[in-house]
């Protein structure tokens, strides 16, 4: 695509150059021909976005939207802010994280996670998803409240491994939680890779 | 400060400009929170996480204890790549001009600089974009060095300087995803300078060029399409064909050029020869301008061929074709106004798909799109839409969060109702608890203190034990009660008493080492209790600040987001207003254009149709031509 806008960008000959009515002797030096033509590609855009005046609404209007998207940014920090202060404050809040190991094949499809016997989530991942794990990217997959002490986790995995062969594992763990905000991270690998399938990483 | 700038810029040494801090070893959870929305297009989230993250990593006293300090270049620059992905030049222009301004390498000062010049090309402020790229000297980053020159030859051009340009792309390129771009930029910077034989030269090279890829494959066939256009444009229709006979039949150009070669074989007088692209093209979807620029040229070349009643026949079916495009583009101009052009663009395979505006023409409940794809895939459009989009993405995001906020007021009032009543009787079960405690703690460390005076002024007495205490009491009585008697009885008693007295002395001297060390054993032993006490205190205390913080402070800063969430509610839905209308207003524009060009084209079809049959009349009368053919229903009921 980006090479395809490359190739729009030179403002190319437009399409549409009435080709069937002209007439024979109508040609120009090889010179003038060429300089027409060159106009004709300066104007490239101009069927597109015909007035000019469009242009500079549009980009009168493309400022406004940036000054909005970083006002609505700015009230997302202050509101992400609040929304873990009020809800998640630090003594009792824990976020559990999902990575998968680095290079890792499998194709994760589902993780499911308890704390002390509950079922606290339960993701389906989309291709993209996935495809952002396998580039290094960790989701949050919960943030919620326990109490300060020793809790039981209970994760399970569903995949597939490369060869399209199903995979599933369910591991137990036991993590502690202090006054301080609880991160849990669990770091997902295939039997192939040779790393642990399920493995805790506490921050 | 200065440390701070280079550390950015080391960030953007390692490679940020083509996928932002992937492939790290990660550290922080969070910032891979943000590089997870990243990758998957959620600029916003991505943005959002990452700016709090950063915000509190500044605010912090200790920021080196951190885990985001291991990836705090990489964050700050990852910061400005994902608002250049979320189309906020101006914010990520600023964060990359202060990576110019700091104490940075020489290569990262020449990469931002780059990523600065491209910004301003791309917005179209062309002398900033040059005066960014006169910033670069000394070492440029490798990876970067055919793109800095690409886009300096692009501005020169853009400007109106194609001799620069010509000199620039002129110079050997190692990067060969560049090839077929720079070679056909080569050829219109030789026409814009002037030397149109050399411009001819160049882009046949550019034409044949080996491609396998997409892209490689469409500069290719445009440059034989330029170059065809030009041949035929000069007169050299013989070598203009051949050139348009290298562009791929089921590429993007495909129609303009078989068009082209068919207008060429014409320019030669060679009817016979058009009629073979064209026939191909009228064929083809009927909305576009090339295929319907074919359906008048064919029966043209059809009457110049004499065949007069084939002529008719095409003009007829032309005829058909126009008005029905007529009323369906009328049809789409309706609907457009009718506001089903922008909701077909925001459907949620938009978001999904980037290329799914253009494959909404494929789509039958989209009618409205059909004349527009190119103008679909223009930048400008593209930029509209997104903006659109994006605007379309706040204004769920600010509902929600009113909605957000609706919650925490009732959470709050919630909570409030709760606590309130309880938190005065449990405070006063706290203080007495808290006075006895206190209590026993002064106790504690008077001991203490006793304890440590008495390892240097021994005080047997005071390590008694409870038995020794209580005979020593009952010894004091039996000699109060014995008073000053001096008899025999009580003399003899007396003595006894003073014995039994000595024995507890003796006891108490003899074993005060062992009882002292017994009593700081205890009283050690007795420290573990406290800390455990005191642990319960403290977690107390914060279970009691907690519920107080609960719900107690907030009212103000609600009250402020949501004033500010109303503000840009407000905005938000006028500027929606304002793009929708924009874009509704061009493709409107884009349609009546093609509308006009049709009529006209109409009208021609009509005139085509009438003449043929004249003439057809004229060939059967004289007995030299085929029967006339039978006029369409179209042109009938007209």
């Amino acid at each position: 695509m980006d090479g395809l806008n490359r190739i729009t960008n030179m403002r190319a000959i437009e399409p549409g150059a009435r080709f069937t009515h002209l007439p024979p002797d109508s040609r120009a030096p090889l010179t003038v021909r060429a300089l027409v033509f060159v106009l004709l590609l300066c104007l490239g855009s101009v069927h597109a976005w015909a007035q000019q005046n469009d242009q500079q609404q549009l980009r009168g209007l493309d400022e406004q939207v940036q000054e909005i998207k970083s006002d609505a940014l700015s009230i997302a920090q202050e509101l992400n802010q609040l929304e873990e202060k009020l809800l998640y404050p630090s003594g009792t809040q824990v976020a559990i994280f999902v990575a998968l190991s680095k290079g890792d094949a499998m194709r994760l499809d589902a993780v499911r996670i308890q704390i002390d016997g509950q079922l606290v989530a339960h993701h389906i991942y989309s291709f993209k998803e996935l495809e952002a794990l396998r580039k290094g990217g960790v989701q949050r997959v919960y943030i919620g409240n326990i109490a300060t002490g020793e809790h039981k986790l209970e994760v399970l995995v569903d995949g597939k491994l490369e060869g399209g062969a199903d995979f599933n594992r369910t591991e137990h763990f036991t993590f502690r939680k202090e006054v301080k905000p609880k991160m849990v991270e669990l770091t997902l690998a295939g039997p192939s890779s040779g790393n642990t399938p399920i493995a805790l990483g506490e921050w | 400060m200065r440390t701070a700038r280079k550390l950015i810029g080391l960030g953007l040494a390692v490679g940020l400009s083509v996928q932002p801090a992937m492939g790290i070893d990660l550290k922080d959870l969070y910032f891979g929170e943000a590089l997870f929305h990243a990758t998957q297009g959620q600029y916003f989230d991505a943005l959002q996480r990452l700016d709090t993250e950063v915000a509190m990593y500044r605010g912090l006293d200790q920021p080196d204890l951190d885990t985001l300090h291991y990836h705090i270049n990489d964050a700050e620059f990852s910061v400005g790549d994902f608002e250049l992905s979320y189309r906020m030049h101006h914010r990520a222009g600023r964060a990359i001009k202060a990576v110019l301004e700091g104490a940075v390498d020489e290569a990262v000062r020449n990469e931002a600089a780059f990523r600065l010049a491209r910004i301003h090309f791309q917005k179209g402020q062309l002398d900033d974009a040059l005066n960014a790229l006169a910033r670069i000297n000394g070492t440029v980053p490798p990876q970067i060095k055919d793109d800095v020159e690409f886009l300096r030859a692009n501005v020169y051009m853009a400007t109106g300087r194609p001799s620069e340009a010509v000199k620039v792309l002129e110079q050997p390129r190692s990067d060969p995803s560049l090839t077929g771009f720079v070679a056909y930029n080569l050829g219109i910077a030789l026409l814009q300078d002037n030397q149109p034989l050399k411009a001819i030269e160049q882009l046949d090279k550019a034409g044949q060029l080996t491609a396998s890829d997409p892209a490689g494959l469409a500069i290719r066939d445009k440059s034989n399409l330029v170059l065809g256009t030009i041949l035929f444009e000069t007169g050299n229709f013989e070598r203009a064909r051949q050139v348009l006979d290298r562009v791929h039949l089921e590429g993007p150009f495909s129609n303009q050029a078989l068009l082209r070669a068919g207008t060429s074989e014409t320019s030669a007088n060679q009817y016979d020869r058009a009629l073979v692209p064209w026939n191909i093209l009228v064929e083809r979807e009927p909305t576009d301008a090339a295929v319907q620029e074919a359906m008048l040229a064919l029966p043209h070349a059809y009457a110049s061929l004499n065949l007069h009643g084939r002529a008719a026949i095409m003009y007829g079916k032309a005829l058909d074709l126009f008005s029905g495009q007529i009323k369906r583009l009328d049809a789409s101009v309706d609907s457009i106004r009718e506001g089903r052009f922008l909701k077909a663009l925001i459907r949620e395979e938009s978001r999904q798909d980037e290329t799914w505006v253009i494959r909404l023409r494929s789509l039958p409940d989209a009618p409205e799109t059909y004349y527009l794809m190119e103008l679909m895939a223009s930048h400008d459009f593209q930029t509209a839409l997104h903006n659109y989009l994006d605007l379309e993405d706040l204004q769920s995001r600010l509902t929600s969060w009113n909605t957000s906020l609706d919650a925490f007021e009732d959470i709050i009032a919630l909570r409030r109702q709760n606590y309130e009543p309880l938190l005065p009787e449990v405070d006063g079960q706290f203080r007495e608890l808290d006075s006895r405690m206190r209590l026993r703690l002064e106790q504690r460390r008077h001991l203490a203190q006793r304890l440590k005076s008495m390892l240097t002024a021994p005080r047997p007495e005071f390590l008694a034990t409870a038995d020794e205490a209580m005979a020593g009491e009952r010894l004091t009585l039996i000699e109060k009660q014995l008073g000053n008697s001096d008899s025999p009885e009580s003399v003899a008693l007396r003595h006894r008493v003073a014995r039994l007295r000595g024995a507890i002395t003796w006891r108490q001297q003899t074993e005060y080492q062992e009882r002292l060390t017994a009593a700081h054993v205890h009283l050690n032993e007795l420290n573990t209790q406290v800390d455990v006490l005191t642990k319960e205190y403290d977690e107390f205390v914060r279970m009691r600040q907690a519920a107080t913080h609960s719900y107690v402070g907030y009212d103000l800063q609600i009250t402020r987001l949501r004033e500010r969430v109303g503000e840009a509610r407000q905005r938000v839905e006028m500027l929606m207003a304002r793009q929708g209308h924009l874009i509704e207003t061009v493709a409107i524009n884009q349609l009546q254009s093609r509308r006009e060009r049709l009529v006209a084209q109409q009208t021609e079809a009509r005139f085509g149709v009438a003449d043929s049959y004249d003439r057809a009349s004229r060939a059967q009368s004289t007995g030299s031509g085929p029967a006339v053919p039978e006029i369409p229903a179209a042109e009938e009921t007209r």
